[in-house]
């Protein structure tokens, strides 16, 4: 029985065209003749009627009449191909031209891969025990670089530690007077903020002049060494998370790890001094900002005379509000150089993953942030400081 | 097979500020070849290629598509010039925030029409041809430098350009997996015509595929030789015939 079989849609506006006819009850031969290229507009496999298969044992081609072509027609036939082999029918390519013939050939050399990716769990329950176990199983990094960390400084106390002075002032160079121009300007409009609040509070008892108080005790105590543990934390601590990634990606920690050579002293130990270093001085540069916008405010705003605030800030400063500031500012730095150093370390392979571990570093640093000065200042409150 | 110039450059100077590279570079490709770019380390290859797609602009000369100046060139015209051009970067390039079906498809939806459905039978079609069917979900993180490197050539060619300019294709890969990629260049030229510049050093790829080559010289920073590889190596410059012979001739 010869059944021809021709429509339409299987030709093509500009200039392909497929024919099929039953050759035997089993067997179909597909003409191809025509323009065959991407621009064409060609047919997809999935696009043939599926009765063309039935009762189907073996396919064939002709291109007797087949003109230009580019590697739409081998994608077509491809396609077509794999449906053929789902459905058990043997194709027969001799009738196809010798490039087509090759390139099949070719894509077909290699056997497709059965992918077997796991399948997130669906459902916001799986989700967040899904969150929750992955945030158990980082604890013991976190701990365990911890210990890294710990082991490094004392290495370094005693003198053991293998670093470059050299990179150890870059750092210091890039993490502090660096910095100086941001952190001046977000102390000065803090220290402004904290004046006009204070003022608008303490005008009800007419006691404009304890402006100098709450501006200098908050900058020194709090709020500079707060200021400035976040403005490291997005500047430096992301910055040590790139840079740290990126030596992941281009396999430079692995080259530490394969020499023997502790990335925790060389890579790890330089960062976290600097910022231990800076971090504290920079407090102190910013709480001295800070009560320069409250001079600056009481004294063109609320009439209050310079000498005036000066001699109340005085007063109200002690020593211990500068040693509560620099020892959170010292906590800070060490925290936000953990948390940058750290993600850098865990950091994957790809650019997402630096961008990833540069988001992540952020996050981390103001969270331990936000940790460590609730602990401190509890701390502070029950030891009377 | 080799047609009608389909490239040419003229007296190029690659230079980065005062460091002159290369100098007075000049040869043709022609339409059907598979043209390779020879020389030692820190020759000049790679900047060549790059003044060649529209990367990086040369200190002198002319690269010409078709007879067009590529650099003289308008932006728009630049452009058009540029999609004429596939480009396997040596270590892929790959997108990694994309799987790789999505890198592969991104030229086809950015500059085609096609639907949806097409354009994943084609973008299987091209990975299956590099040895990677199957693997459109897959992220490049997840994949080994060599298959990055394929999944590269199967993006190269995702609009079926009608110039492919591969940069070292054979390095990283196991000698298969090199061979295959030969094979599949060959293919390239013969099945869809399409004219090949390869970036390489590779003795082995030079040999299995080259129809035309030129060689830049790390010394006297220019050409020193241009033709059939397999004649050089028989009778060309003695630097050149060390470089095909590794230094035993």
């Amino acid at each position: 029985m010869t059944a021809a079989h021709s429509s339409a849609a299987n030709r093509g506006a500009a200039g392909w065209k497929l024919d099929s006819r039953r050759v035997a009850e089993d067997e179909l031969e597909i003409a191809l003749a025509g323009r065959w290229s991407l621009d064409e507009n060609l047919p997809s496999a999935a696009s043939l009627d599926a009765s063309l298969f039935e009762n189907l044992r073996r396919l064939r081609f002709g291109a007797a009449e087949l003109g230009a072509w580019d590697s739409g027609l081998p994608t077509f036939l491809a396609e077509l191909i794999k449906r053929c082999a789902e459905r058990g029918i043997e194709v027969d390519r001799s009738g196809l031209p010798l490039g087509v013939q090759r390139l099949l050939a070719m894509a077909f050399a290699v056997p497709e891969r059965e992918l077997a990716r796991a399948e997130a769990p669906g459902g916001l329950l799986a989700r967040v025990g899904t969150a929750t176990l992955e945030f158990f199983r980082g604890a013991p990094e976190m701990l365990r670089f911890l210990g890294e960390v710990t082991l490094s400084l004392g290495r370094f106390v005693t003198g053991r530690a293998h670093y470059r002075r050299a990179e150890l002032w870059l750092l210091v160079e890039q993490v502090g007077p660096r910095a100086l121009v941001i952190v001046s300007v977000i102390s000065f409009l803090v220290g402004l903020i904290l004046a006009y609040l204070g003022a608008d509070q303490l005008a009800l008892f007419g006691a404009q002049i304890f402006i100098a108080d709450l501006v200098g005790i908050g900058m020194v105590r709090e709020i500079g060494a707060l200021m400035t543990g976040i403005i490291i934390a997005g500047r430096t601590g992301a910055a040590f998370a790139a840079q740290l990634g990126t030596m992941q990606v281009n396999e430079e920690i692995d080259a530490f790890r394969t020499l023997g050579i502790s990335q925790v002293d060389f890579l790890v130990l330089p960062r976290i001094l600097a910022l231990m270093l800076m971090v504290p001085l920079l407090t102190l540069y910013a709480g001295f900002v800070g009560m320069l916008a409250g001079l600056l405010v009481s004294v063109t705003i609320f009439d209050i005379g310079v000498f005036e605030y000066y001699n109340e800030t005085l007063r109200a400063l002690e020593l211990r509000h500068f040693a509560v500031g620099v020892s959170k500012g010292l906590a800070y730095g060490a925290v936000v150089a953990f948390a940058g150093c750290l993600r850098g370390i865990q950091c994957g392979r790809s650019a997402e993953a630096v961008g990833e571990a540069a988001t992540s570093a952020v996050v981390t640093g103001i969270l331990l942030i936000t940790i460590v000065a609730s602990v401190m200042t509890i701390l502070y409150y029950n030891l009377g400081i | 097979m080799a047609g009608a110039p389909h490239i040419e450059i003229r007296d190029l100077t690659m230079a980065y500020g005062d460091f002159v590279v290369q100098r007075d570079v000049s040869f043709t490709v022609r339409k059907g070849d598979i043209f390779v770019v020879m020389g030692g380390n820190g020759c000049g290859k790679t900047t060549l290629m790059r003044n060649m797609i529209g990367l990086l602009p040369p200190a002198g000369g002319a690269v010409l598509y078709g007879g067009e100046d590529f650099w003289s060139a308008g932006p728009e015209d630049r452009e058009r010039l540029k999609r004429r051009l596939g480009v396997m970067f040596q270590g892929g390039a790959l997108w990694s925030s994309l799987p790789l079906g999505q890198n592969v498809g991104l030229p086809l939806e950015e500059y085609t029409d096609l639907p949806p459905q097409r354009i994943g039978e084609i973008v299987s079609f091209k990975l299956a041809l590099v040895g990677l069917a199957g693997f459109e979900e897959l992220y490049p993180a997840e994949l080994s430098g060599g298959m990055r490197k394929r999944a590269g050539l199967a993006r190269a060619m995702a609009l079926d350009p009608e110039i492919l300019i591969i940069d070292e294709p054979s390095s990283g890969l196991d000698p298969i997996a090199a061979r295959r990629l030969d094979e599949l260049i060959l293919e390239l030229r013969d099945s869809l015509g399409a004219t090949i510049v390869v970036v390489t050093h590779d003795l082995a790829s030079i040999f299995a595929v080259a129809s035309d080559s030129i060689y830049m010289d790390t010394e006297t920073h220019t050409m020193i030789a241009t033709g059939d590889p397999r004649e050089a190596l028989k009778s060309g410059h003695p630097t050149v015939r060390r470089f095909l012979s590794r230094g035993a001739a």
